[in-house]
C-alpha cells in the first residue's frame, strides 16, 4: 500500500510520544481501540488550569502507520487549544490532512474518539458533566 | 555499498542462478523446436533437451526420468494430484487426509474435490506445526485413497515425518502425495527412502525459472495413475497435454542439478546464517521463533515481536523483502492461516516477519537485517502503549478495551 508523504514524515518522526502522569488533575487520558483489532491509541492532554488551554499532549500508539500518524498530528493539533476548540476537531480534518485511503479511515475516527475520550476524562476529574 | 531493499523472501521466489539463465537461452530462438515435432532435427534437440532436463530433475529425487511429468508449477502439479487421484481412485473411495497449514493449491483443490463428492479431513497439527502419526491413523478410513501432506511447510519451515507418514499410507494401501516445493532442492529429498507416490515441486524456488514444475507420478510399486485435467496432445504419457515449454523445463533441469551439486553445502551455510540471525533477533525480549526449531527447512525463519502491530512493522522494515503473518487483503489484514493453525493470538500472527535467506544472501545483507528489525521493533515498541502496560506488569487480558 502506497503512503501519503505526511504519513510517512509523522509515521518516521513521530510528535509528542510519551506518557503525561495519568493520575494528575489536570491530566485526561483517552485510551481506544484493542488489541485484537489490530489498533490501540492511548492520547494525553495536560491543561493548563488557569488558562484552560491545553499545554501539553502525548501519544503512544499500537497500530499502523495511518494510526500512528492520526495520533500524531491529533497531538500536534491539541496543543494550546481549549478545549471546546479540541472538541470541534473533525475525522475528516485527520483525513483531509494526512491524505488517508478510505480503507484507513477508521484510523482517523479512532484519533477523534481518543481526543474526545481525553477530553471527558479530564471533565471528569474536574467534576464537570461529559460532553460529545 | 549494500543494495537495499535486501532480499530475504526467498521463500517466495528465487532469483535465477545466472548458469541457469545461460543454458536456457539458446531454447529460445536458436533451438526453438516443439519436443513434440517429430519429424526434423528442430523437435529432435529439443526432445534431446527434455529428455537430459528430466533425467537431472529424477536425479535429484531419486525418481526414474519417466516418473516426472512436467508442468506449469507446483500449483499445477498439485491441482493435478488430487483432483486426478480423485477421480481415478473414485471406485476405491473418496476421502482425503491433509493438514490445515497446507499451501492454498492443496487446501483449495480439496475443496474442490469436497463439491464433487470427497470426503476430507483436515488435521490440526500440533503447535509446533508437526503434524503426529497417531493424529493421521485416527483419520484413516476404509475409504481413504489419500493422504497429502506438505514436506516443508512455505510460512514457517517445518520438515512433516514424511518417512514414518509414508509407512503408514503404504500399511493402509493408500496414496501418499507431498507438496515438496519449498524442500526440493534445499535438503534431500528421495521419493525412494521416503516412500512418496506423488509429489510436488517448482523450478522458480530452486533459482530456476517461472512457470515450469513436475508432479512426480510413481511407476512402480504402485503404478499410480491420475486423471489428466488438461486434455489435448496427450503429451507426458497422457497424463498433462500442452506443448512443452523446452526453456523452462532445460533451466529446471539446470537448477536441479546444482542444488544436487551444491545443497550440501549451501544447507550448512544458509542455516549458520539463519541462526546467527535468530539467535541476534531473539535478544529483544517477547520475540518468539514460531515452528517447531528441529524439524525444519535450513533457511527460514519465522518471527513473532509481541506488542508491535503486524502492518506498522511492515512499514518499519522496508529496507528488507520479507513477508509479514498478516495478508493484506483489500481492506483488512488478515492473519496468516497457518499461524493461526498453530494456535497463535491474532497479534502474535499478525507481528509476525518470515525471513527467507537463499543462494545469494550474504552475511553482510543479515547484519544488516539484524540491524534494521531490531529498530524497527524498539521504535515501535518505544511508540506502543501495550508495550508500556506489559512493562508496567498490567495484563493486557485484565484489560476493557473499547472494540471499535
Amino acid at each position: 500500500m502506497a503512503y501519503s508523504d505526511k504519513v510517512i514524515d509523522h509515521y518516521s518522526n513521530p510528535r509528542n510520544v510519551g506518557t503525561l502522569n495519568k493520575d494528575s488533575n489536570n491530566v485526561g487520558t483517552g485510551l481506544v481501540g484493542a488489541p485484537e483489532c489490530g489498533d490501540v491509541m492511548r492520547l494525553q492532554i495536560q491543561v493548563n488550569e488557569e488558562t484552560g488551554l491545553i499545554e501539553d499532549a502525548k501519544f503512544k500508539t499500537f497500530g499502523c502507520g495511518s494510526a500512528i500518524a492520526s495520533s500524531s498530528l491529533a497531538t500536534e493539533w491539541l496543543k494550546g487549544k481549549s478545549i471546546d476548540d479540541a472538541m470541534k476537531i473533525d475525522n475528516m480534518d485527520i483525513v483531509e490532512e494526512l491524505a488517508l485511503p478510505p480503507v484507513k479511515i477508521h484510523c482517523s475516527v479512532l484519533a477523534e474518539d481518543a481526543i474526545k475520550t481525553a477530553i471527558n476524562d479530564y471533565r471528569k476529574k474536574q467534576g464537570l458533566p461529559e460532553i460529545h | 555499498m549494500l543494495k537495499t531493499p535486501i532480499y530475504l523472501d526467498n521463500n517466495a521466489t528465487t532469483p535465477m542462478d545466472p548458469r541457469v539463465l545461460e543454458e536456457m537461452l539458446p531454447f529460445f530462438n536458436e533451438s526453438f523446436g516443439n519436443a513434440a515435432s517429430r519429424n526434423h532435427s528442430f523437435g529432435w534437440t529439443a526432445e534431446e533437451a527434455v529428455d537430459y532436463a528430466r533425467e537431472r530433475v529424477a536425479k535429484l529425487i531419486n525418481s526414474s526420468p519417466k516418473e516426472i511429468i512436467f508442468t506449469s508449477g507446483a500449483t499445477e502439479s498439485d491441482n493435478l494430484a488430487i483432483k486426478g487421484v480423485f477421480e481415478m481412485y473414485a471406485a476405491k473411495g473418496n476421502h482425503i487426509i491433509t493438514v490445515a497449514t497446507e499451501h492454498k493449491a492443496v487446501l483449495d483443490s480439496c475443496k474442490h474435490v469436497e463439491k464433487l463428492g470427497a470426503q476430507v479431513t483436515y488435521l490440526t497439527p500440533s503447535a509446533d506445526g508437526l503434524v503426529s502419526i497417531e493424529q493421521i491413523k485416527e483419520a484413516i478410513r476404509p475409504e481413504t485413497i489419500l493422504i497429502t501432506i506438505m514436506y516443508g511447510n512455505n510460512e514457517i519451515g517445518v520438515v512433516q515425518p514424511m518417512q514414518e507418514i509414508s509407512a503408514l499410507a503404504r500399511a493402509n494401501n493408500i496414496l501418499l502425495h507431498t507438496d515438496a516445493t519449498q524442500a526440493v532442492g534445499k535438503i534431500p529429498v528421495d521419493v525412494e527412502a521416503d516412500g512418496i507416490d506423488l509429489m510436488s515441486f517448482s523450478a522458480h524456488k530452486m533459482y530456476g525459472p517461472k512457470g515450469v514444475g513436475a508432479l512426480y507420478v510413481r511407476r512402480k510399486n504402485p503404478r499410480v495413475k491420475v486423471t489428466a485435467q488438461m486434455d489435448g496432445g496427450g503429451h507426458e504419457r497422457g497424463m498433462r497435454s500442452g506443448t512443452l515449454n523446452v526453456p523452462g523445463i532445460v533451466g529446471f533441469g539446470k537448477a536441479c542439478e546444482l542444488c544436487m551439486n551444491e545443497m550440501e553445502s549451501e544447507a550448512r551455510r544458509l542455516s549458520a546464517m539463519r541462526d546467527r540471525l535468530e539467535a541476534e533477533l531473539l535478544t529483544m525480549e517477547e520475540s518468539y521463533v514460531n515452528g517447531n526449531r528441529n524439524h525444519r527447512l535450513p533457511h527460514v525463519s519465522n518471527i513473532s515481536f509481541k506488542y508491535v502491530e503486524g502492518e506498522g512493522l511492515m512499514m518499519g522494515v522496508k529496507d528488507i523483502a520479507v513477508s509479514s503473518g498478516s495478508a493484506c487483503t483489500s481492506a483488512s489484514l488478515e492473519p496468516s492461516y497457518v499461524l493461526k493453525s498453530l494456535g497463535l493470538d491474532d497479534d502474535l500472527a499478525h507481528s509476525s516477519l518470515r525471513f527467507g535467506l537463499g543462494r545469494f544472501t550474504t552475511d553482510e545483507e543479515v547484519d544488516y537485517a539484524i540491524n534494521h528489525v531490531k529498530t524497527a521493533v524498539n521504535k515501535l515498541r518505544e511508540m506502543s502503549p501495550l508495550w508500556e502496560m506489559f512493562k508496567d506488569g498490567i495484563d493486557l487480558k485484565s484489560v476493557e478495551w473499547q472494540e471499535h
